[in-house]
């Protein structure tokens, strides 16, 4: 039997983009490991113009024009199949993080949904080695892969209008850090004063797919 | 040099967006209505990516500090250069001191104006587009003010317009007239999870007139219709979407992402409207009412490819009713 990511779907989005989508009923780090592998293959190809890998997931921007989508499609077909994943030139980073009390609203919330103590969380959030496997949503916000399963939660039924930069959030099995402002559904357990996003700056985000990610605790309540 | 005298805070600069910066979450952004921003550029004979307003909230008005060849393009709006009314789809030169005004439009939502040169704002990650979202690009990350002065970059070429200016006839552009009755007729090929909508779903999706609610704006617009539900419930991972990417939440109800979707989404894609019909959406209004129709991919290209050569025409036609030196 084949699976899904042996023989991906492989969508259009308009006449200039294609989503392959690979993803099976859990996140796999060795599919996300064939996305970024798949990503830079294919930037090299006549007429592509982005890639934006997501989740077990990889869009293909072109232009229509310059290549037509139906080669387009093989191209990336066969790409999947044929590409290996190495080296993926991840780096390593350690982002120090406050937890708790103001700046970590919901920590003790999360601890009490795992039946855990608040150092117990903050020992298994800073244990765990984190791959951002995939940027987006918004400027410089990480999806991180890799958090311990008992520190998975649902996101909160109704969303904050306001989770302040910085902050560091999971949601359901997905760990992240707040690049900038804005409304989210995810619980806030601490803050960081790295600053993941600037316009500014080149390049303007702070990690890319691929970087490997490890929280250290500045301050535990 | 511009100076801004009346305008609401959603009027911006833009250009054709920015590339490149997807997989860090940064959004295309630009002009809502990218070809007539292009045809406006045309008009100048300015690059196509330069910089120029976007105008959807009205009256507003402008005063030229100086001698300046400026296009006006897009909405149907009566428009005023130094109180003489001036036709759409037309360019002229101002002399310093005129002030061109323009007012609600008769037709469509979103105004063009270029200027010779562009709008010299500092290019943000590749581009001079106001991402309004994201607060950067164009005047400072945000929309114009009363009293804010933009200059102008020096024209590569120096263009020489007759008194009366030159005009462009967009029909060919726009791919003939407007259809009567106002109903905006949009080009969809299926998306991902198209087939896992119920029969009911995918037929209604087709049949509705739907409607363009209050929640519309440069991020994308909701529409208002039957429901729209999935054959069993659905779980996706975050993917990434563009302009044009029409998605159904758990309310049933579509989302149309446009130019500053978010770079990546996590609800079912029923359909997305091709690239050449997302112009359409730019100039529909709240309560606007809009119909989908499927095509195929070979249609899709074609009709892009349409729209390139309708706008190569027309700068060609303008080149030669300017004298340029």
């Amino acid at each position: 039997m084949t699976s899904k990511n042996d023989n991906p779907q492989i969508s259009t989005e308009g006449a200039g983009a294609l989503l392959l989508d690979a993803a099976e009923a859990t996140f796999s780090a060795a599919v996300q490991e064939r996305v970024w592998a798949v990503a830079a293959a294919m930037r090299s190809l006549e007429g592509v113009q982005q890639t934006v890998p997501g989740m077990n997931n990889l869009m293909v921007v072109f232009d229509p024009l310059a290549a037509a989508p139906e080669t387009m499609r093989q191209a990336l077909a066969s790409c999947w199949r044929q590409t290996v994943p190495g080296a993926t030139g991840g780096r390593e980073f350690e982002i120090p993080v406050r937890y708790g009390g103001m700046e970590g609203e919901d920590l003790e919330v999360l601890a009490r949904h795992a039946d855990l103590t608040v150092q117990e969380v903050v020992a298994l959030h800073t244990g765990a080695s984190y791959s951002v496997a995939a940027v987006g949503a918004m400027p410089g916000f990480v999806y991180l892969s890799g958090l311990d399963p008992r520190l998975a939660m649902p996101r909160r039924a109704v969303p904050r209008m306001r989770v302040g930069i910085g902050s560091v959030i999971i949601g359901g099995s997905q760990a992240g850090i707040m690049p900038v402002t804005a409304p989210s559904g995810w619980h806030i357990i601490g803050r960081t004063d790295v600053v993941l996003f600037d316009a500014f700056r080149e390049p303007p985000a702070a990690f890319r797919p691929g970087d490997h990610i490890r929280f250290r605790a500045e301050q535990v309540p | 040099m511009l100076e801004i005298l009346s305008t609401g805070g959603v009027n911006c600069v833009q250009d054709l967006g920015r590339t490149g910066y997807l997989d860090v979450g940064v959004g295309r952004s630009g002009a809502m209505d990218r070809p007539a921003l292009e045809a406006a550029n045309g008009l100048l004979g300015n690059d196509a990516n330069a910089a120029g307003l976007e105008i959807s909230l009205f009256p507003f008005r402008l005063r030229f500090a100086a001698d300046a060849a400026f296009a006006l393009t897009g909405a149907d709006c009566p428009a005023s250069l130094d109180g003489r009314p001036l036709p759409g789809w037309w360019a002229k030169r101002a002399k310093a001191g005129d002030v061109l005004k323009l007012d609600l439009p008769r037709d469509g939502v979103r105004a063009y104006l270029a200027f010779a040169g562009g709008i010299d704002v500092p290019p943000v990650l590749g581009s001079r587009a106001t991402d309004l979202k994201s607060g950067f690009g164009g005047l400072d990350g945000r929309g114009l003010k009363r009293g804010d002065r933009l200059s102008l970059c020096e024209p590569a070429v120096r263009i020489c317009l007759p008194d009366g200016g030159i005009g462009f006839d967009p029909t060919e552009l726009r791919g003939g007239l407007p259809p009567a009755g106002g109903l905006v007729r949009l080009r969809i090929l299926p998306s991902a999870e198209f087939a896992l909508f119920t029969a009911e779903a995918r037929q209604r999706f087709f049949a509705t007139e739907w409607t363009v609610t209050n929640d519309a704006n440069r991020m994308g617009y909701r529409l208002a219709g039957p429901e729209l539900a999935l054959s069993r419930p659905l779980e996706l991972f975050s993917h990434g979407i563009v302009p044009g990417t029409v998605q159904v939440p758990p309310s049933g109800q579509p989302i149309i992402q446009l130019a500053e979707a978010n770079t990546c989404g996590g609800y079912p894609k029923i359909a997305n409207v091709v690239e050449a019909d997302l112009w359409k959406l730019a100039q529909a209004p709240v309560g606007a009412r809009l119909r989908f129709e499927e095509v195929s991919l070979e249609a899709a290209v074609t009709a892009i490819a349409r729209e390139r050569a309708a706008l190569a025409d027309m700068k060609a036609l303008a080149a030669l009713a300017r004298r340029d030196t």
